[in-house]
Protein backbone atom coordinates (compact mmCIF):
# COMPACT_ATOMS: atom_id res chain seq x y z
CA UNK A 1 0.00 0.00 0.00
CA UNK A 2 2.72 2.53 1.28
CA UNK A 3 5.96 2.00 0.65
CA UNK A 4 8.89 4.00 1.54
CA UNK A 5 12.58 4.34 0.32
CA UNK A 6 14.88 5.97 1.93
CA UNK A 7 13.37 9.17 2.52
CA UNK A 8 15.39 12.06 3.70
CA UNK A 9 13.92 15.78 4.69
CA UNK A 10 15.93 19.20 5.61
CA UNK A 11 14.59 21.74 6.74
CA UNK A 12 17.47 24.38 5.95
CA UNK A 13 20.22 22.74 7.17
CA UNK A 14 18.45 20.95 9.58
CA UNK A 15 17.86 17.55 8.54
CA UNK A 16 14.58 15.95 10.18
CA UNK A 17 14.58 12.45 8.48
CA UNK A 18 17.72 10.70 7.79
CA UNK A 19 17.16 8.00 5.54
CA UNK A 20 13.40 5.89 6.15
CA UNK A 21 12.73 2.59 4.67
CA UNK A 22 8.99 1.57 5.84
CA UNK A 23 6.41 -0.30 4.51
CA UNK A 24 2.74 -0.48 5.03
CA UNK A 25 0.95 -3.18 4.23
CA UNK A 26 -3.40 -3.01 3.30
CA UNK A 27 -5.65 -3.14 6.22
CA UNK A 28 -2.70 -2.75 8.42
CA UNK A 29 -2.60 -0.08 11.47
CA UNK A 30 1.09 1.03 12.08
CA UNK A 31 1.69 2.92 15.25
CA UNK A 32 4.62 5.46 15.19
CA UNK A 33 6.15 6.47 18.63
CA UNK A 34 9.05 8.15 19.93
CA UNK A 35 10.10 11.17 21.43
CA UNK A 36 8.80 14.93 20.43
CA UNK A 37 11.74 16.24 17.78
CA UNK A 38 12.00 12.66 16.49
CA UNK A 39 10.78 13.51 12.81
CA UNK A 40 7.53 10.65 13.20
CA UNK A 41 5.28 14.12 12.47
CA UNK A 42 7.13 14.91 9.59
CA UNK A 43 7.19 11.08 8.70
CA UNK A 44 3.46 11.43 8.05
CA UNK A 45 3.25 14.69 6.34
CA UNK A 46 5.68 13.38 3.86
CA UNK A 47 2.98 10.86 3.02
CA UNK A 48 0.73 12.92 1.23
CA UNK A 49 3.18 15.74 0.63
CA UNK A 50 2.11 18.45 2.71
CA UNK A 51 5.98 18.20 3.28
CA UNK A 52 7.97 18.48 0.26
CA UNK A 53 10.66 15.29 -0.07
CA UNK A 54 14.03 16.80 -0.18
CA UNK A 55 15.44 12.73 -1.10
CA UNK A 56 14.09 9.36 -1.36
CA UNK A 57 10.07 8.31 -2.18
CA UNK A 58 7.14 7.32 -1.07
CA UNK A 59 5.29 5.27 -3.35
CA UNK A 60 0.89 4.64 -2.25
CA UNK A 61 -1.29 2.57 -3.98
CA UNK A 62 1.25 2.20 -6.89
CA UNK A 63 2.00 6.35 -7.48
CA UNK A 64 5.02 7.59 -6.50
CA UNK A 65 5.32 11.05 -5.22
CA UNK A 66 8.33 12.10 -6.89
CA UNK A 67 7.28 11.70 -10.02
CA UNK A 68 6.29 14.84 -11.88
CA UNK A 69 3.50 12.64 -13.79
CA UNK A 70 1.67 11.86 -10.30
CA UNK A 71 -1.80 13.86 -9.50
CA UNK A 72 -1.01 15.12 -6.20
CA UNK A 73 -4.20 16.36 -5.93
CA UNK A 74 -5.72 12.57 -7.09
CA UNK A 75 -3.65 11.35 -4.81
CA UNK A 76 -3.86 13.19 -1.67
CA UNK A 77 -7.94 12.55 -2.03
CA UNK A 78 -7.41 8.85 -1.38
CA UNK A 79 -5.08 9.93 1.21
CA UNK A 80 -7.17 10.72 4.31
CA UNK A 81 -5.33 13.30 6.84
CA UNK A 82 -6.41 14.10 10.44
CA UNK A 83 -4.24 16.84 12.16
CA UNK A 84 -3.57 17.04 15.97
CA UNK A 85 -4.80 20.59 16.17
CA UNK A 86 -8.36 19.56 13.94
CA UNK A 87 -8.46 22.18 11.48
CA UNK A 88 -11.70 22.00 10.79
CA UNK A 89 -13.12 25.12 8.77
CA UNK A 90 -14.98 26.98 11.04
CA UNK A 91 -16.70 29.18 8.78
CA UNK A 92 -18.56 26.37 7.98
CA UNK A 93 -21.07 23.92 9.75
CA UNK A 94 -20.17 20.29 10.62
CA UNK A 95 -22.09 19.18 7.74
CA UNK A 96 -20.45 21.75 5.37
CA UNK A 97 -16.74 20.56 7.07
CA UNK A 98 -17.77 16.79 5.87
CA UNK A 99 -19.60 17.87 2.70
CA UNK A 100 -17.31 20.06 1.16
CA UNK A 101 -14.48 17.99 -0.63
CA UNK A 102 -16.54 15.11 -1.88
CA UNK A 103 -18.22 18.23 -3.42
CA UNK A 104 -15.66 20.15 -4.84
CA UNK A 105 -12.62 17.59 -5.21
CA UNK A 106 -14.87 13.97 -6.27
CA UNK A 107 -17.93 16.39 -7.86
CA UNK A 108 -20.69 14.49 -5.45
CA UNK A 109 -23.72 16.09 -5.77
CA UNK A 110 -24.84 17.99 -2.92
CA UNK A 111 -27.72 15.94 -1.54
CA UNK A 112 -26.10 12.80 -2.07
CA UNK A 113 -23.05 14.27 0.03
CA UNK A 114 -25.05 15.19 3.02
CA UNK A 115 -26.67 11.73 2.88
CA UNK A 116 -23.16 10.30 3.21
CA UNK A 117 -22.00 12.54 5.56
CA UNK A 118 -25.00 12.68 8.04
CA UNK A 119 -24.43 8.54 7.76
CA UNK A 120 -20.57 9.45 8.68
CA UNK A 121 -21.46 11.68 11.45
CA UNK A 122 -23.93 9.12 12.93
CA UNK A 123 -20.53 6.31 12.92
CA UNK A 124 -18.55 9.36 15.15
CA UNK A 125 -21.54 9.48 17.12
CA UNK A 126 -22.27 13.26 16.46
CA UNK A 127 -25.40 12.84 14.18
CA UNK A 128 -27.21 15.80 16.45
CA UNK A 129 -24.21 18.07 15.80
CA UNK A 130 -24.66 18.54 11.74
CA UNK A 131 -25.82 22.09 11.59
CA UNK A 132 -23.33 23.05 14.46
CA UNK A 133 -20.37 25.05 14.30
CA UNK A 134 -16.83 23.79 14.51
CA UNK A 135 -16.74 26.71 17.54
CA UNK A 136 -19.43 25.28 19.50
CA UNK A 137 -17.78 21.32 19.67
CA UNK A 138 -15.50 20.49 22.26
CA UNK A 139 -12.18 19.01 21.26
CA UNK A 140 -13.18 15.49 21.00
CA UNK A 141 -16.25 16.49 19.03
CA UNK A 142 -13.70 18.53 16.41
CA UNK A 143 -11.37 15.29 16.38
CA UNK A 144 -14.86 13.41 15.49
CA UNK A 145 -15.90 15.93 13.27
CA UNK A 146 -11.85 15.75 11.45
CA UNK A 147 -12.55 12.09 11.33
CA UNK A 148 -15.35 11.73 9.38
CA UNK A 149 -14.35 14.70 7.23
CA UNK A 150 -11.54 12.76 6.24
CA UNK A 151 -13.53 9.41 5.47
CA UNK A 152 -15.81 11.42 3.38
CA UNK A 153 -13.16 11.04 0.13
CA UNK A 154 -13.52 7.63 0.49
CA UNK A 155 -9.64 7.31 1.35
CA UNK A 156 -7.65 4.11 0.83
CA UNK A 157 -5.54 4.97 4.15
CA UNK A 158 -6.01 7.24 7.02
CA UNK A 159 -3.10 9.27 8.62
CA UNK A 160 -3.53 10.88 12.19
CA UNK A 161 -1.19 13.30 13.10
CA UNK A 162 -1.07 12.99 17.34
CA UNK A 163 -4.50 12.80 16.92
CA UNK A 164 -5.48 13.20 20.62
CA UNK A 165 -2.54 15.37 21.79
CA UNK A 166 -4.29 18.17 21.73
CA UNK A 167 -7.32 16.84 23.82
CA UNK A 168 -8.46 16.92 27.59
CA UNK A 169 -7.54 13.66 28.95
CA UNK A 170 -11.25 12.82 29.76
CA UNK A 171 -12.05 13.25 25.70
CA UNK A 172 -9.41 10.77 24.62
CA UNK A 173 -11.37 8.14 25.00
CA UNK A 174 -14.13 8.80 22.35
CA UNK A 175 -11.48 9.72 19.68
CA UNK A 176 -9.77 6.18 20.30
CA UNK A 177 -12.91 4.65 20.16
CA UNK A 178 -13.49 5.89 16.42
CA UNK A 179 -10.48 5.01 15.76
CA UNK A 180 -10.82 1.70 16.90
CA UNK A 181 -13.90 0.82 15.12
CA UNK A 182 -11.87 1.82 11.68
CA UNK A 183 -9.38 -0.73 12.93
CA UNK A 184 -11.35 -3.24 12.81
CA UNK A 185 -13.70 -1.87 9.55
CA UNK A 186 -9.91 -3.00 7.95
CA UNK A 187 -8.65 0.57 7.39
CA UNK A 188 -5.18 0.98 6.65
CA UNK A 189 -3.89 3.48 8.85
CA UNK A 190 -0.40 5.15 9.74
CA UNK A 191 -1.14 6.67 13.41
CA UNK A 192 1.12 8.85 14.74
CA UNK A 193 0.67 8.49 18.80
CA UNK A 194 1.42 9.04 22.12
CA UNK A 195 -1.06 6.69 22.98
CA UNK A 196 0.57 3.73 24.32
CA UNK A 197 -2.46 2.15 24.90
CA UNK A 198 -3.98 2.56 21.67
CA UNK A 199 -0.66 1.19 19.91
CA UNK A 200 -0.58 -1.69 22.12
CA UNK A 201 -4.06 -2.67 21.35
CA UNK A 202 -4.84 -2.02 18.01
CA UNK A 203 -1.67 -1.44 16.44
CA UNK A 204 -0.46 -4.50 13.90
CA UNK A 205 3.01 -3.25 13.81
CA UNK A 206 5.06 -0.32 16.30
CA UNK A 207 7.23 1.90 15.12
CA UNK A 208 9.63 3.74 17.18
CA UNK A 209 11.73 6.18 15.34
CA UNK A 210 14.22 9.19 17.08
CA UNK A 211 16.68 11.50 15.59
CA UNK A 212 15.40 11.35 11.95
CA UNK A 213 15.52 7.33 11.63
CA UNK A 214 13.08 4.40 12.74
CA UNK A 215 15.08 2.73 15.50
CA UNK A 216 12.95 -0.58 15.97
CA UNK A 217 9.86 -1.61 14.49
CA UNK A 218 7.75 -4.86 15.22
CA UNK A 219 4.75 -6.10 16.44
CA UNK A 220 3.44 -4.43 19.83
CA UNK A 221 4.00 -6.94 21.98
CA UNK A 222 7.53 -7.22 21.30
CA UNK A 223 8.45 -3.21 21.17
CA UNK A 224 6.21 -2.62 24.49
CA UNK A 225 7.57 -5.81 26.58
CA UNK A 226 10.96 -6.93 24.84
CA UNK A 227 12.63 -3.70 23.20
CA UNK A 228 15.56 -4.49 22.11
CA UNK A 229 16.78 -1.32 20.93
CA UNK A 230 18.56 0.89 24.26
CA UNK A 231 17.02 4.24 23.20
CA UNK A 232 13.49 2.24 22.69
CA UNK A 233 14.09 0.98 26.25
CA UNK A 234 15.32 4.59 27.51
CA UNK A 235 12.04 5.99 25.46
CA UNK A 236 9.57 3.59 27.34
CA UNK A 237 11.10 3.32 30.56
CA UNK A 238 10.36 6.97 30.77
CA UNK A 239 6.52 6.92 29.99
CA UNK A 240 6.07 4.26 32.68
CA UNK B 1 -14.48 87.21 17.82
CA UNK B 2 -17.56 87.81 19.83
CA UNK B 3 -19.17 90.10 16.50
CA UNK B 4 -18.62 87.28 14.76
CA UNK B 5 -20.51 84.86 16.66
CA UNK B 6 -23.67 87.47 16.75
CA UNK B 7 -23.39 87.85 13.03
CA UNK B 8 -23.74 83.51 12.50
CA UNK B 9 -26.74 83.77 15.30
CA UNK B 10 -28.40 86.97 13.61
CA UNK B 11 -28.00 84.99 9.89
CA UNK B 12 -28.17 81.81 9.96
CA UNK B 13 -29.30 81.83 6.18
CA UNK B 14 -25.52 81.13 5.62
CA UNK B 15 -26.33 78.00 6.78
CA UNK B 16 -28.91 77.31 4.58
CA UNK B 17 -27.50 78.85 1.69
CA UNK B 18 -24.81 76.20 1.69
CA UNK B 19 -27.20 72.99 2.15
CA UNK B 20 -27.53 72.71 -1.97
CA UNK B 21 -23.99 72.80 -2.37
CA UNK B 22 -23.56 70.60 0.21
CA UNK B 23 -25.70 67.82 -1.09
CA UNK B 24 -24.59 68.13 -4.80
CA UNK B 25 -21.11 67.44 -3.22
CA UNK B 26 -21.54 64.77 -0.78
CA UNK B 27 -23.23 63.06 -3.72
CA UNK B 28 -20.13 63.05 -6.03
CA UNK B 29 -17.75 62.27 -2.66
CA UNK B 30 -20.15 59.26 -1.93
CA UNK B 31 -19.58 58.26 -5.76
CA UNK B 32 -15.72 58.90 -6.22
CA UNK B 33 -15.44 57.64 -2.94
CA UNK B 34 -17.69 53.96 -3.30
CA UNK B 35 -16.84 52.94 -7.25
CA UNK B 36 -12.85 54.11 -6.75
CA UNK B 37 -12.50 51.94 -3.58
CA UNK B 38 -14.85 48.48 -5.15
CA UNK B 39 -12.25 48.79 -8.12
CA UNK B 40 -9.28 49.42 -5.38
CA UNK B 41 -10.50 46.27 -3.56
CA UNK B 42 -10.41 44.50 -6.93
CA UNK B 43 -6.92 45.79 -7.28
CA UNK B 44 -5.68 45.10 -3.67
CA UNK B 45 -6.86 41.74 -3.81
CA UNK B 46 -5.00 40.73 -6.92
CA UNK B 47 -1.77 42.31 -5.63
CA UNK B 48 -2.38 41.09 -2.45
CA UNK B 49 -2.53 38.03 -3.26
CA UNK B 50 0.51 38.48 -5.60
CA UNK B 51 2.18 39.28 -2.71
CA UNK B 52 1.28 35.66 -1.48
CA UNK B 53 3.03 34.14 -4.07
CA UNK B 54 6.67 32.54 -4.17
CA UNK B 55 6.99 33.59 -7.94
CA UNK B 56 9.71 36.77 -7.40
CA UNK B 57 8.46 38.39 -10.54
CA UNK B 58 5.22 38.52 -9.62
CA UNK B 59 6.19 39.44 -5.88
CA UNK B 60 8.39 42.00 -7.57
CA UNK B 61 5.76 43.52 -9.50
CA UNK B 62 2.91 44.05 -6.63
CA UNK B 63 5.98 45.31 -4.22
CA UNK B 64 7.03 47.68 -6.72
CA UNK B 65 3.24 48.85 -6.95
CA UNK B 66 2.70 48.77 -3.34
CA UNK B 67 5.48 51.05 -2.82
CA UNK B 68 5.53 54.06 -4.89
CA UNK B 69 1.81 54.01 -4.35
CA UNK B 70 2.55 54.43 -0.13
CA UNK B 71 5.79 56.65 -0.84
CA UNK B 72 3.66 59.15 -3.08
CA UNK B 73 1.15 61.44 -1.72
CA UNK B 74 -1.97 61.16 -3.00
CA UNK B 75 -2.16 64.41 -4.21
CA UNK B 76 0.67 63.71 -6.54
CA UNK B 77 -1.17 60.97 -7.86
CA UNK B 78 -4.87 62.93 -9.01
CA UNK B 79 -1.89 65.32 -10.82
CA UNK B 80 0.13 63.19 -12.00
CA UNK B 81 -3.18 60.88 -12.96
CA UNK B 82 -5.11 63.96 -14.24
CA UNK B 83 -2.52 66.42 -15.89
CA UNK B 84 0.64 64.27 -16.70
CA UNK B 85 -0.46 60.96 -17.99
CA UNK B 86 -3.21 62.40 -20.03
CA UNK B 87 -0.84 64.83 -21.37
CA UNK B 88 1.78 62.05 -21.88
CA UNK B 89 -0.53 59.52 -23.73
CA UNK B 90 -2.71 61.58 -25.22
CA UNK B 91 -6.02 60.30 -23.08
CA UNK B 92 -8.51 62.97 -21.71
CA UNK B 93 -9.82 62.06 -18.44
CA UNK B 94 -12.38 64.03 -16.77
CA UNK B 95 -12.08 65.33 -13.53
CA UNK B 96 -14.45 62.42 -12.29
CA UNK B 97 -12.35 59.78 -14.29
CA UNK B 98 -9.33 60.71 -12.85
CA UNK B 99 -10.80 61.10 -9.19
CA UNK B 100 -12.06 57.32 -9.63
CA UNK B 101 -9.40 55.80 -11.14
CA UNK B 102 -6.74 57.74 -8.02
CA UNK B 103 -8.81 56.62 -5.79
CA UNK B 104 -8.62 52.91 -6.75
CA UNK B 105 -5.17 53.01 -7.19
CA UNK B 106 -4.43 54.52 -4.39
CA UNK B 107 -6.54 52.75 -1.90
CA UNK B 108 -5.64 49.47 -4.20
CA UNK B 109 -2.37 49.31 -2.63
CA UNK B 110 -3.08 49.73 0.80
CA UNK B 111 -6.04 47.23 0.41
CA UNK B 112 -3.70 44.82 -0.89
CA UNK B 113 -1.24 45.05 2.09
CA UNK B 114 -4.75 44.65 4.18
CA UNK B 115 -5.44 41.38 2.11
CA UNK B 116 -1.77 40.36 2.81
CA UNK B 117 -1.72 40.68 6.22
CA UNK B 118 -5.99 38.65 6.79
CA UNK B 119 -4.70 35.94 4.42
CA UNK B 120 -1.77 35.49 6.33
CA UNK B 121 -3.38 35.75 9.76
CA UNK B 122 -5.18 32.63 8.72
CA UNK B 123 -3.74 29.32 10.23
CA UNK B 124 -1.30 27.20 8.24
CA UNK B 125 -3.66 24.44 9.36
CA UNK B 126 -6.39 25.77 7.50
CA UNK B 127 -4.58 25.47 4.18
CA UNK B 128 -2.86 21.74 5.17
CA UNK B 129 -6.63 20.68 6.06
CA UNK B 130 -7.89 21.64 1.88
CA UNK B 131 -5.04 20.44 0.72
CA UNK B 132 -5.31 17.09 2.03
CA UNK B 133 -8.58 16.54 1.04
CA UNK B 134 -7.36 16.76 -2.60
CA UNK B 135 -8.31 20.55 -3.45
CA UNK B 136 -6.24 22.98 -5.41
CA UNK B 137 -4.87 25.65 -4.13
CA UNK B 138 -6.57 27.80 -5.75
CA UNK B 139 -9.96 26.40 -4.27
CA UNK B 140 -8.17 26.07 -1.36
CA UNK B 141 -7.83 29.54 -1.29
CA UNK B 142 -11.57 30.23 -2.29
CA UNK B 143 -13.38 28.03 -0.20
CA UNK B 144 -11.43 27.96 2.85
CA UNK B 145 -8.76 30.63 3.27
CA UNK B 146 -10.42 33.46 1.59
CA UNK B 147 -14.15 33.55 3.68
CA UNK B 148 -11.97 33.57 6.63
CA UNK B 149 -9.84 36.22 5.79
CA UNK B 150 -12.53 38.41 4.73
CA UNK B 151 -14.09 38.44 8.04
CA UNK B 152 -10.82 39.87 9.89
CA UNK B 153 -10.21 42.07 7.02
CA UNK B 154 -13.88 43.95 6.85
CA UNK B 155 -12.54 46.29 10.09
CA UNK B 156 -8.81 47.75 8.04
CA UNK B 157 -11.52 47.91 5.05
CA UNK B 158 -13.86 50.07 6.79
CA UNK B 159 -11.45 52.27 8.02
CA UNK B 160 -9.99 52.57 4.07
CA UNK B 161 -13.03 53.27 2.79
CA UNK B 162 -13.02 56.45 5.57
CA UNK B 163 -9.46 57.32 4.60
CA UNK B 164 -10.30 57.40 0.81
CA UNK B 165 -13.76 59.26 1.58
CA UNK B 166 -11.94 62.40 2.93
CA UNK B 167 -8.84 62.05 0.39
CA UNK B 168 -11.55 63.00 -2.26
CA UNK B 169 -11.47 66.13 -0.89
CA UNK B 170 -7.97 67.02 -2.41
CA UNK B 171 -9.60 66.31 -5.62
CA UNK B 172 -10.73 69.93 -5.30
CA UNK B 173 -7.47 70.12 -7.23
CA UNK B 174 -8.30 68.63 -10.17
CA UNK B 175 -11.93 71.22 -9.99
CA UNK B 176 -14.01 67.71 -9.34
CA UNK B 177 -17.49 68.92 -7.99
CA UNK B 178 -17.45 67.24 -5.07
CA UNK B 179 -18.32 68.61 -1.07
CA UNK B 180 -14.57 70.43 -0.51
CA UNK B 181 -15.10 72.17 -4.18
CA UNK B 182 -18.25 73.06 -4.08
CA UNK B 183 -17.77 74.81 -0.86
CA UNK B 184 -14.89 76.51 -1.30
CA UNK B 185 -15.96 77.85 -4.84
CA UNK B 186 -19.20 78.89 -2.53
CA UNK B 187 -16.53 81.07 0.00
CA UNK B 188 -15.35 82.46 -2.89
CA UNK B 189 -18.30 84.09 -4.08
CA UNK B 190 -19.49 85.26 -0.88
CA UNK B 191 -16.15 85.87 0.99
CA UNK B 192 -17.29 84.59 4.83
CA UNK B 193 -15.51 81.18 5.07
CA UNK B 194 -16.66 80.34 8.75
CA UNK B 195 -19.51 78.49 8.75
CA UNK B 196 -19.41 77.25 5.06
CA UNK B 197 -16.41 75.20 6.48
CA UNK B 198 -18.04 74.42 9.50
CA UNK B 199 -20.48 72.51 7.29
CA UNK B 200 -18.18 71.07 5.63
CA UNK B 201 -16.72 69.08 8.30
CA UNK B 202 -20.09 68.18 9.21
CA UNK B 203 -20.55 66.91 5.53
CA UNK B 204 -17.89 64.77 5.85
CA UNK B 205 -18.91 63.62 9.84
CA UNK B 206 -22.37 62.75 8.51
CA UNK B 207 -21.02 59.80 6.75
CA UNK B 208 -17.84 59.07 9.00
CA UNK B 209 -18.93 58.72 12.27
CA UNK B 210 -21.71 56.46 11.52
CA UNK B 211 -19.32 53.93 9.35
CA UNK B 212 -16.80 54.39 12.39
CA UNK B 213 -19.67 53.67 14.83
CA UNK B 214 -20.68 50.60 12.42
CA UNK B 215 -17.01 49.56 12.32
CA UNK B 216 -16.52 49.31 16.21
CA UNK B 217 -19.36 46.98 16.94
CA UNK B 218 -18.58 44.92 14.09
CA UNK B 219 -15.22 44.91 15.61
CA UNK B 220 -16.67 43.85 19.09
CA UNK B 221 -18.41 41.16 17.26
CA UNK B 222 -15.98 39.76 15.66
CA UNK B 223 -14.02 39.32 19.40
CA UNK B 224 -16.81 37.33 21.36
Amino acid sequence: MITVTNLHKSFGDNEVLSGIDARIEEKEVVCVIGPSGSGKSTFLRCMNMLEEITKGDVEIDGDRLTDPKTDINALRSRVGMVFQHFNLFPHMTVLENVTLGPIKVNGVKKGEAATQAKSLLEKVGLSDKADAYPGSLSGGQKQRVAIARALAMNPKVMLFDEPTSALDPELVGDVLEVMKNLAKEGMTMVVVTHEMGFAREMGDRVIFMDKGVIMEEGKPEDIFDNPQNERTQAFLSKLL
Amino acid sequence: MLENLRDIIENPDVIVNTLPFLWRGIQLTLIVTFVGVFFGFIIGSLVGLMRLTKNKLVYGIATVYIEVVRGTPILVQALFLYFAVSDFFGVNFTALQAGIIAIAINAGAYIAEIVRGGVESIDKGQTEAGRSMGMTATQTMRYIVWPQALRRMIPPLGNQFIVSLKDTSIFAVISLGEMTYLIRQYVGTTGDPFMPYVMLCLGYLIITIPCMVLLRQYERRLDV
